[in-house]
């Protein structure tokens, strides 16, 4: 099983073009004032994947301050609950802040701090990536601001309250339903009147390019960790890799490495779940994928939820870090290739697959990664006797309690 | 893509004067209503506008402060998005006739996307409309749009940030004029004019033949006199906007804007 690891020539993965576009998806479509600090930033970016120094120092942050390698567990109990012969669980939620969201941080904190910038500033949803980018502008001394809706401050104040603490500035975003899309917009803005002192930290991996690269290059370590450690058990190769699709960063940090590095007919079954909501007959959901039509959101080209006259559509979710009505280039262009499957689940799915995993393991998700979860019944079903799933628990559940209590869960 | 001489008397050129500033006012298509934004548009002509600018309502106004958005969100409300707007501009042109001041859709990318480019390009040229301002379509990213929106003058934006070689595309690829951008941010009225600003113009037009428009937080007749001065155009949007629900105090305030940019260089 060893050789199916290694990367060879002929089996690439097409990373984006020096435009970022992957297929025709990506770009940059941004007001002119930002266009020069965006190519600042990708030949900025491009200096460090060069740089040992760079990779030295942000390793060692890795390691050292977030945690990693982080854990791949196997869920006995939970595998034997969903019908697969094995689940193992990447273990994203046991990185420092509860989420996969610091890697990308880190990164783009450095590279802030590298480029000279004093000053960062971050959108953010349901607060992880908030939290997170507070968490490294702390540690590296930078000044730090982050915009956030004031439906989110609402459902996630306990994270409002954090960013606090760690000395950012939260600004509340009222436009619109005060939701991440509304406090994306709100930093675009804020970066246009800003750009020559700020760095922006976007948090997924959306955006104009060179961000959806970016972040993707920061979120790798997750499958490449995963490859690692299942190659460390002797594991074969899974038949499935799982993750939740908001804007992508997470599925992409986990799919990438798969994609890079195996030839296709070696490739797992490479499944996203995108916020099915209330349903997606309802317009109470957050599946651009599965729903949405390709169009220019906030610096790029991608599928996206949008009325007859292309105004973006409000996307719903339960969870804060998928009611986005965009999703990640490199995603639209995957589902077009046929090379990663997006696959709804509903609130009520999420909330089931939330409480399993509590009880069979003792692990409290949080409800984006209970999406993913969500989907193990059926894939083990699908993939029949045997089957071998990983899925990338991206993140704890903590800030979640509010919303499962009101979603009834836990209550008797 | 070939240009003739007939598409540049035809276009935005026709706008511009030798021995003054233009005046581009912004209004926004459909706000606060139909028939109000109709009766705005012809004020401002009869007010004295070498140029308008039409706004079209969008969900996402990225480049836009907060009396545009306001505008824009109260437009989509009453029904209007591009469709409509492109039907506003060519019943305005019809009535106004040949002595109408060119129109520009003022218009982001999205709304042209879901359109088709093709169409939108096509449904414009055929309303009389005589260019686009995409704020959100760099001219590196503008090849699908370009190719499909011959006959329409596409005009392209510099800001204080864009480098020489990016003012240098800019001014390769715009038609009609370069909108200069006065400031970083978003549009709307502000107290003061960019300093250095008409340093920045100077340095566009290093690299650039086209007339150079200034816009972004341009608002009363003194800042647009001032502006007169030294810019080949300027651009009045919120203080525009924030009168538009009265035609007759928008055709009073672009008299007056109209007065300032003629007395600016006599």
């Amino acid at each position: 099983m060893s050789d199916v690891f290694l990367p060879s020539a002929e089996m690439a993965y097409s990373s984006p073009d020096a435009q970022g576009f992957f297929g025709p998806y990506g770009g940059t479509f941004v007001p002119e004032t930002v266009v020069p600090a965006l190519s600042e930033l990708a030949e900025a970016f491009c200096e460090t994947l060069d740089d040992p120094a760079f990779a030295a120092e942000y390793g060692t942050l890795l390691q050292d301050y977030v945690g990693r390698p982080t854990p791949l567990f196997s869920a006995e109990r939970l595998a034997e609950a969903v019908g697969a012969d094995r689940v193992y669980l990447k273990r994203e939620d046991l990185d420092h802040t509860g989420a996969h969201k610091i890697n990308n941080t880190l990164g783009q904190v450095l590279l802030a701090r590298r480029m000279g910038k004093r000053r960062v500033i971050a959108e953010t949803g349901a607060g992880q990536h908030g939290v997170a980018t507070a968490t490294a502008a702390a540690l590296l001394g930078l000044e730090c601001a982050v915009f956030m809706g004031t439906e989110d401050m609402r459902r996630q104040s306990l994270n409002v309250y954090k960013m606090r603490l760690l000395g950012a500035e939260v600004v509340p975003v009222a436009d619109g339903t005060g939701t991440l899309a509304d406090a994306v917009t709100a930093t675009l803005r804020h970066w246009v009147e800003r750009v020559e002192d700020t760095f922006y930290v976007l948090g997924s991996a959306v955006g104009p390019h060179p961000y959806p690269v970016m972040v993707r290059e920061f979120q790798k370590v997750i499958g490449e960790e995963t490859l690692v450690q299942l190659q460390g058990r002797a594991e074969r190769i899974p038949d499935a890799v799982v993750a939740c699709v908001g804007g992508g960063s997470n599925a992409i940090g986990m799919f990438y490495p798969f994609l890079r590095d195996l030839p296709p007919e070696k490739r797992p079954l490479l499944v996203g779940a995108e916020a099915a909501g209330l349903g997606l007959d309802s317009d109470k959901h957050g599946a651009s994928l599965a729903k949405g039509s390709p169009g220019v959101l906030h610096g790029f080209y991608s599928y996206l939820l949008q009325d007859d006259a292309g105004n973006p559509l409000e996307a719903y979710s339960i969870s804060a870090g998928l009611d986005y009505p965009g999703v990640g280039p490199e995603h639209s262009h995957l589902k077009d290739e046929g090379l990663v499957r997006y696959e709804p689940v509903t609130d009520t799915e999420a909330l089931e697959a939330f409480a399993l995993l509590t009880r069979t393991e003792g692990i409290i998700p949080a409800i984006e990664s209970s999406h993913a979860l969500a989907l193990l019944p059926h894939l083990a079903a699908e993939l029949g006797p045997g089957a071998l799933i990983v899925v990338n628990l991206s993140g704890r559940g903590d800030k979640d309690m509010d919303i499962v209590r009101e979603g009834g869960l836990g209550g008797e | 893509m070939a240009s003739n001489a007939s598409d540049c008397v035809a276009g935005l050129a026709r706008g511009f004067a030798p021995d003054r500033a233009a005046l581009i006012v912004y209004l926004m298509a459909g706000y606060p209503d139909k028939e109000t934004s109709l009766a705005a548009l012809h004020a401002a002509a009869r007010g004295g506008a070498d140029i308008i600018e039409l706004g079209v309502p969008y969900g996402d106004p990225l480049a836009d402060g907060p009396t545009i958005a306001e505008a824009a969100r109260a437009a989509r409300e009453a029904g209007f998005g591009l469709r409509e707007s492109i039907r506003l501009a060519e019943e305005f042109l019809s009535e106004a006739g040949p002595d109408a001041p060119p129109v520009a859709l003022m218009n982001y990318l999205n709304p042209l996307m879901r359109m088709g480019l093709e169409q939108a390009a096509e449904s414009i040229r055929n309303a009389g409309v005589a260019g686009v301002i995409v704020p959100d379509m760099p001219p590196d990213s503008a090849a699908p749009w370009l190719s499909v929106a011959s006959g329409l003058d596409t005009v392209f934006l510099v800001a204080p940030t864009s480098t020489p070689e990016r003012m240098q595309k800019v001014g390769e690829r715009s038609k009609g004029f370069v909108y200069c951008v006065s400031t970083t941010g978003v549009t709307g009225e502000r107290a003061q004019l960019a300093k250095d600003l008409a340093e920045l113009v100077d340095r566009v037009r290093s690299f650039v033949a086209l007339p150079v428009a200034v816009g972004f937080g341009v608002s009363g007749p003194a800042q647009v006199g001032e502006v007169a001065r030294f810019a080949d155009g300027v651009v009045v949007g919120s203080a525009v906007v924030r009168r538009q629900g009265d035609p007759a105090e928008v055709e009073g305030f672009v008299r007056e804007l109209s007065s300032a940019v003629r007395a600016a260089r006599s």
